[in-house]
């Protein structure tokens, strides 16, 4: 029972980290229809930007949370306006096999860069625990599981009471009426595909710090941030969330009681149980896709 | 004598509003049988759910007897009714020719080993397909045309091929959704004479068609569909003086059904 | 007159071994042989079906290992104390059963991602890679693990008189890879063109209608899938038996994303494309090695991708095709075969 517990505080602490991915990821295909396969690149980049800010450059390592996120948003866009834009008019598949191509380019440019060994990023926090009881959690996983819950809380104001939010979730809708309301969907564009890889880097500049930083850490984490996109529904904000908590109690539990060997597998098995089950993702969607 | 096709208090319904609310017509062999009605008279619907691309909340649509509840297109299909549609009516990037020999897809049979070993079977079955895609081509007038791609064809030369592979694998019931539409008058004409045709070969249509001259004149037999439900049923002459019909277009927009489209 | 060009191709490459017999010339061609072996059975599903399946890499691990433990011979306990034990067995019908596992797979896969379009698709067929990755990862006991399967005995063959000869030497491998590629080429063109070809090129175009004509999507899909799934497994036993080594990165999308620039490159839906893709994939890394990282060649891997769908989105073949001069039709013949209808 006790076990139960801890596995549960653990699960909620992953769980925020993966909302924030999958949040990104699902915002990016609701509003642009695009199957983001540098979401994990971006989450890398943001880890090792942190590295970077607070080992190389001595930064505060609050400030580097903040700078790496910045920095995540500003590639996004960058990839936007390079990428995106000319691709408007494509087919799903055609913009996909772009993407690919460019997380290739962002992996082995990151390897490049930072080489092949782990990085640790050091941070202010104690390695004790805190004991609550039977539960024990590390000041940096409650650090972490609060700026999460924060940048959730904060991007849903974003989207609810913002003009930009409004003219998102108009996007979000249906693009061409929006446009025809005088929304500028190429901004919105840019600004929703900065976002999302801004709360992608965010949540590696707050994991990376947590594990090791490395260049491959983002590849099964863009899969597990499709994985819960997947779960929740594609394109349905709330079901991002509720996947990303889903996947880490999952792996939590799954890791704890059956077999901690398949920890990572348990996510992609759930995917295609989901999918093979029903197929419109755990909460339901109003469309179908394809 | 029963007829090819029965549709029973069939009810639709798309993402919670009603589309067909109940909907009963038979088709009788040899026939050529309209559904008009205004536009969202559940047309298009009655249409999806007959050929199994929806699925009837009630009612029962039974083709040649057979309850085709639960059916997918291809398998209502390989029973013999084949429809065509109003938008996606061709395979564009392939050529005339290659639409027509996929359009025969239920003609032939050959499968995995007849194709990896090149049988003699499959190699007359082959030879049997292109003639009959030949004949097909031949029958609309496309042959000319038979290596151009289908997305270069103009406009009505697109709608023929659309009916051709409808029709090709020479299914008992064709369902044609507008084949008129947006065509001009002669090519109008020409539609109807291929409906004829059809119907003269042997098979029997089903008609939805904005075109009201076009309707009367072809249709053995009209039905007429208001907001989901059945307000006529009758030969031509009935139906062009039926106050309730004259009422429903008069209604919805300030098209006769004596005028032309 | 493409079939004349085409066995001209087989019979330079046979000569190869004998004009030029560098060991690292073969041994850089075998490998790309077997990756062209897996764009070709990619190139089914990507461009005959249209169906973006981002897992292939799972088929050809598959294959691999199957074909290596069957070779290896395992002794496995599966539960309840009993044990499922097997001999190594000859290499040939490690090689069959690594083309059947990956079949059995692909049946399964398509059963399970084609009630799903789209992105949903694409992401069914990753995870399934990921996960077939885990198992090859932590069941040990089976795959060693990431310690990877060693001694892997090389591909043997069974000749008339001879018996089964194994096939130790670089020119015996690539005239084996050059083989099963060339029967994989044939398999994928006979099904190709052919009525099964048709239902599933009717399908790319345009499902609903396909659907309307009679064109059985799951079957079709199905049959499409466990044929791509069962030569990637040819490929793999190949890569397994040349390599001699086996490991869980096999299954790394990495390799579906080779496979999938190759099919691209050479023109999705052609016949020659996964070919002529493939050998431009396959040589580049080693005319680059030394000159550069191997970092900078995913790289420009990745910015050639990226420019090839933007810029030449149909591939090399097409835009080659487009600037000979048109095939001429036989004319008469189509006269001649019209005559007869009504």
């Amino acid at each position: 029972m006790d076990q139960a517990l801890q596995h549960l505080v653990n699960g909620t602490v992953l769980g925020g980290t993966y909302a924030l991915l999958g949040i990104g990821l699902t915002l990016i295909f609701g509003v642009m229809r695009v199957v983001n396969f540098t979401h994990g690149e971006l989450y890398t980049f943001g880890a090792y930007m942190a590295y970077g800010l607070v080992a190389l450059l001595h930064v505060d390592f609050f400030l580097s949370l903040v700078l790496a996120t910045m920095l995540g948003l500003a590639l996004g866009a960058l990839i936007e306006l390079v990428l995106l834009r000319p691709m408007r008019k494509a087919d799903i598949d055609s913009v996909m096999l772009v993407m690919i191509g460019a997380a290739l380019v962002l992996q082995n440019a990151g390897l490049w860069a930072w080489g092949g060994v782990a990085k640790l990023v050091p941070t202010p926090f104690a390695g004790t625990p805190l004991v609550f009881g039977p539960v024990s959690v590390l000041p940096l996983r409650l650090f972490v599981l609060g700026v999460a819950a924060t940048l959730l809380l904060v991007f849903w104001l974003l989207l609810e009471r913002t003009r930009a939010g409004i003219a998102m979730r108009a996007t979000f809708q249906d693009a061409e009426t929006a446009s025809l309301m005088g929304v500028r969907v190429g901004w919105v564009h840019t600004a929703t595909f900065a976002i999302g890889s801004g709360l992608a880097a965010a949540a590696g500049a707050l994991l990376g710090p947590v594990f090791m930083v490395s260049p491959a850490m983002g590849d099964l984490v863009g899969l597990k941030a499709f994985a819960i996109v997947i779960l929740g529904g594609l394109g349905n904000l709330p079901g991002a969330v509720i996947g990303g908590f889903a996947l880490g109690y999952v792996e939590e539990f799954g890791g704890g009681f059956v077999s901690s060997e398949y920890r990572d597998a348990f996510g992609f098995l759930l995917i295609i149980l989901v999918l093979a089950i029903r197929p419109q993702g755990l909460v339901a969607l109003k469309e179908r896709v394809g | 004598m029963t007829a090819l096709l029965e549709v029973e208090h069939v009810a639709v319904q798309i993402g919670g509003l009603v589309a067909v609310a109940d909907l009963s017509f038979t088709v009788e062999e040899g026939q050529v049988v309209s559904l008009i009605g205004p536009n969202g008279a559940g047309k298009t619907t009655a249409f999806n759910a007959i050929t199994g691309y929806m699925r009837p909340r009630q009612g029962r649509i039974r083709f040649r007897g057979q309850d085709l509840a639960g059916l997918s297109p291809e398998r209502i299909a390989a029973l013999g009714l084949v429809r065509s549609f109003q938008r996606t009516s061709i395979f564009g990037p392939c050529t005339v020719f290659e639409n027509a020999r996929m359009a025969l897809h239920l003609r032939g049979e050959s499968g995995l080993l007849g194709a990896l070993l090149r049988l003699p079977g499959m190699r007359r079955e082959e030879a049997r397909l292109r003639e009959e895609a030949f004949a097909m081509l031949d029958f609309v007038g496309l042959t000319a045309r038979a290596e151009v791609t289908a997305d270069s064809l103009a406009y009505g030369e697109q709608r023929r091929l659309g009916i051709a592979l409808a029709a090709a694998a020479a299914p008992q019931l064709l369902l044609l959704d507008e084949p008129a539409a947006g065509l001009n008058p002669s090519e109008t004409a020409e539609c109807m004479a291929l409906i004829r045709q059809l119907r003269d070969r042997g098979t029997t249509i089903l008609l939805v068609e904005h075109d009201m001259a076009m309707v009367m004149r072809i249709s053995d037999r009209i039905v007429v569909l208001n907001q989901g439900r059945i307000i006529a049923d009758g030969p031509p002459a009935e139906i062009r003086e039926d106050p309730e019909v004259i009422r429903a277009y008069l209604g919805t927009s300030r098209e006769v059904p004596h005028a032309a489209a | 007159m493409s079939a004349v060009f085409g066995w001209l191709f087989v019979a330079a490459m046979a000569a190869v071994p004998v004009v030029f017999p560098d060991p690292y010339v073969l041994s850089v061609l075998t490998s790309a042989g077997i990756f062209i072996i897996g764009a070709i059975s990619l190139n089914l599903l990507l461009g005959y079906t249209g169906q973006l399946s981002l897992g292939h890499a799972a088929f050809f691990g598959l294959g691999a290992y199957a074909s290596a433990l069957v070779s290896l011979g395992f002794d496995i306990g599966i539960g309840f104390g009993l044990r499922l034990r097997l001999d190594p067995q000859p290499v040939f019908v490690g090689f069959l059963a690594g083309i059947a596992v990956a079949g059995a797979f692909g049946w399964l896969l398509g059963r399970l991602a084609f009630r799903v379009r789209g992105a949903y698709f694409v992401v069914i067929t990753i995870c399934f890679a990921q996960v077939l990755r885990m198992v090859a990862l932590n069941w040990v006991e089976l795959t060693q693990g990431p310690m990877a399967l060693i001694g892997i005995p090389p591909a043997s063959l069974w000749l008339p008189g001879q018996g089964v000869v194994p096939l130790y030497t670089k020119p015996q491998s690539f005239w084996l890879v050059l083989g099963v590629g060339t029967l994989a080429f044939l398999l994928v063109r006979q099904v190709v063109q052919s009525r099964i070809g048709r239902a599933l090129v009717a399908l790319r175009e345009n499902e609903t209608l396909a659907r309307s004509v009679g064109i059985r999507v799951t079957h079709y899909l199905v049959i499409a899938t466990v044929l791509s799934a069962g030569i990637a497994g040819a490929a793999g036993s190949l890569f397994a038996h040349y390599v001699r080594i086996i490991d869980p990165d096999v299954f790394l999308f990495i390799y579906t994303v080779t496979m999938v620039i190759m099919v691209i490159t050479g023109g999705k839906g052609t016949l020659w494309g996964p070919v002529v893709g493939g050998l431009i994939f396959g040589l580049m890394p080693d005319l680059l090695r030394g000159s550069a990282p191997p970092e900078a060649q995913w790289i420009a891997y990745g910015v050639l991708m990226i420019l090839l769908v933007m810029f030449l989105p149909r591939g090399i073949v097409p835009a080659v095709a487009g600037l000979l001069p048109a095939r001429r039709r036989p004319a008469p013949a189509i006269a001649a075969m019209v005559e007869p209808a009504p």
